[in-house]
């Protein structure tokens, strides 16, 4: 499903250069639930980030669905993230100002789906997550495991062949966080493929498959 | 992306922040009411100019003598013969002379006319009761008076003037008529006279000749050629001495009003544009202050999906609907603001449809042009940076 190879991701400021990735390989196939883990600072941010399309690698290969995307323009790669990746964050990146319903429903506007089919799919969603009485609610009004169910319906909602969760319990309290791993561990066993990111061992054992890493570069990989 | 969303989340961030929103709107709403409310003043005023020049009467040349010599006047039938000339439709001679007039106690010192029954048309000036002088009453050197409403407001208090005596320097004189109120032009006001007629007042203020008189060419085409064949007769009259006489065309005297009041209306206009232009710099610096701001969610939006193209036009939208919704308001003050000035300062203002899309279309532009740079710079954020944001 996703093949990445070679990749590196070199910042700069100034004249100083870091190497945040130095030559990461990984391969996930369709139906793959992995999950990396790694201290602060490992560079598994910034691999989240190469992976979901919200940064460009500075050398090597990302296949994405047998593509080569990683010479694509913003405008393509912004294509890529509404159809092909829903997006779980630690701090959930909820529109403050907007309903659940309205957070939910926006992937399916910047995708253009018309109104009639975009509110069935919302209220689904919203459904399969148990908060659809709670769809007019700002996020500001919902609990933490609320908002963090109502971002997991808004990255389902656009039914993504992707699934990327950073940190998706990190703000959680433990019951919360059981309730979202139920939730993403379920939706795994529907056929999603899932990337689960985090520095809780914990968490990342509730993978298939777990990778580890360090100084920008993978040096364990384990599988269930 | 389709409209009605785009403007519903326009409409939002634009609630999200009212107090914020009102004061930038209110750049806008004040240049566009100034606008509205300086232009409207100056065509009120170009129009009560020129109304007031017209009903002196259309297409109205006005020749006053001065003379040369001992030969200050021109006889009634000199005079009369200018109505042969071509294009010409009427001609009104005056003889005219202060006199003081008395009614019972009252008394008021008052120029007194003398004309013919011509006056009527070409000065188009007729009366509201009574009548008018007729070509018998100057044929017969009748005594009678028609006045002007000033002069009945100050002698007659209240009384019906017509069919009274009045006494005119001592004689007496039937008032046959009241003239209709014109209010004043150049040249005084058009109320405050006795009209006679012309061979009455000749004998009376014992003075024969014309020192002015009014033709009134067929039509505004044919004012110049009347009044350059009246100039050739004069020049003759008074042997090419320029400075005998004055000729005084009323449609020159609009055109060259038309002149300065389209410079004055766009001078005002002009300033006003300005305190609009200044209303769209507000708005840039608030939508730019909002791109900072809101750069988290720019994050999340691109994040999830939202290409370059929508995250511009969601910022140009909104700039673009608090300058069109401070143009609506500013159009709703600038007309109530116009009325306001017609009913309590009592200035003459006059509203375009006009100057309304005009004003309105210029907010709206000022709007989207000064939404266009913050607008591009939120929509270059990059999604890694601005999700990082906090």
């Amino acid at each position: 499903m996703i093949n990445l190879k070679d990749i590196t991701k070199i910042y700069k400021t100034g004249k100083i250069e870091f190497k945040a990735l130095k030559g990461v390989s990984l391969n996930v196939d369709k139906g793959d639930f992995l999950s990396i883990i790694g201290p602060s600072g490992s560079g598994k941010s910034t691999f989240m980030n190469i992976i979901g399309c919200l940064d460009v690698p500075t050398d090597g290969e990302y296949y994405f669905e047998d593509t080569d995307i990683s010479k694509y323009s913003k405008n393509a790669l912004a294509e890529i993230r509404n159809k092909k990746i829903g997006f779980i964050f630690q701090k959930f990146n909820l529109l403050t100002k907007l309903s659940a319903f309205e957070n939910v429903e926006l992937p399916l506007i910047y995708r253009g789906v018309d109104t009639k089919k975009r509110h069935k799919k919302v209220k689904k969603a919203l459904e399969n997550v148990g908060l659809y009485k709670h769809k007019d609610h700002k996020p500001t009004e919902l609990s933490g495991g609320q908002q963090q169910r109502v971002a997991i319906a808004r990255a389902l909602v656009a039914k993504p062949p992707l699934i990327l969760a950073d940190e998706p319990t990190g703000n959680l309290d433990s019951k919360s966080e059981e309730e979202v791993m139920d939730i993403i561990k379920n939706l795994h066993r529907k056929g999603s493929t899932i990337v689960l990111i985090t520095h809780d061992l914990e968490v990342a054992k509730n993978a298939d498959r777990m990778i580890s890493i360090k100084d920008g570069m993978i040096y364990d990989e384990r599988m269930k | 992306m389709d409209v009605k969303m785009v403007l519903k989340l326009a409409f939002k961030g634009i609630i999200a922040n009212k107090m914020r929103t009102f004061l930038t709107m209110l750049g806008i709403i004040i240049g566009v009411s100034a606008v509205i409310i300086l232009v409207a003043l100056a065509q009120g005023t170009t129009q009560s100019v020129t109304e007031s020049i017209e009903s002196m009467g259309t297409n109205l040349i006005t020749v006053t003598i001065t003379g040369r010599g001992t030969d200050t006047t021109l006889s009634y039938d000199e005079v009369m013969k200018f109505s042969e000339k071509e294009g010409v439709s009427g001609i009104s001679p005056v003889v005219s002379g202060n006199v003081t007039a008395k009614y019972g106690n009252n008394s008021t010192s008052v120029s007194l006319e003398g004309v013919d029954s011509n006056y009527e048309t070409v000065r188009n000036h007729s009366v509201q009761t009574g009548r008018f002088i007729k070509n018998l009453d100057v044929e017969y050197r009748n005594k009678i008076v028609i006045l002007g409403t000033e002069v009945v407001d100050e002698i007659f208090n209240g009384i019906n003037p017509v069919g009274k005596d009045l006494q005119i320097n001592g004689t007496k004189f039937k008032v046959v008529g009241v003239l209709e109120k014109k209010g004043s032009s150049m040249g005084g006001s058009n109320d405050e006279k006795i009209l006679t007629p012309i061979s009455t007042a000749q004998r009376f203020l014992k003075s024969t000749g014309v020192k002015n008189f009014y033709i009134q060419a067929k039509s505004s085409d044919e004012v110049e050629i009347v009044e350059n064949q009246t100039e050739i007769s004069l020049l003759k009259k008074f042997e090419n001495d320029d400075d005998s006489y004055r000729i005084f065309n009323q449609s020159e005297m609009l055109s060259t009003m038309d002149d300065v009041t389209k410079n004055m209306t766009l001078m005002l206009g002009g300033i006003a544009a300005i305190s609009l232009l200044v209303g769209g710099i507000g708005i840039m610096n608030i939508m730019l202050v909002s791109v900072t701001e809101r750069t988290k969610e720019i994050g999340i939006r691109k994040a999830i999906g939202a290409k370059r193209k929508d995250i511009l036009n969601q910022f140009l939208l909104e700039s673009a609907v608090i300058s069109g919704l401070g143009g609506i308001v500013g159009i709703l003050t600038g007309i109530g603001g116009s009325s306001l000035l017609t009913v309590l300062v009592g200035l003459n203002t006059s509203i375009s449809i006009t100057i309304l899309i005009i004003s309105f279309g210029f907010s709206l532009v000022v709007g989207v042009f000064f939404g266009m740079y913050p607008a591009n710079k939120a929509s270059k954020l990059e999604p890694v940076d601005a999700l990082r944001f906090e």
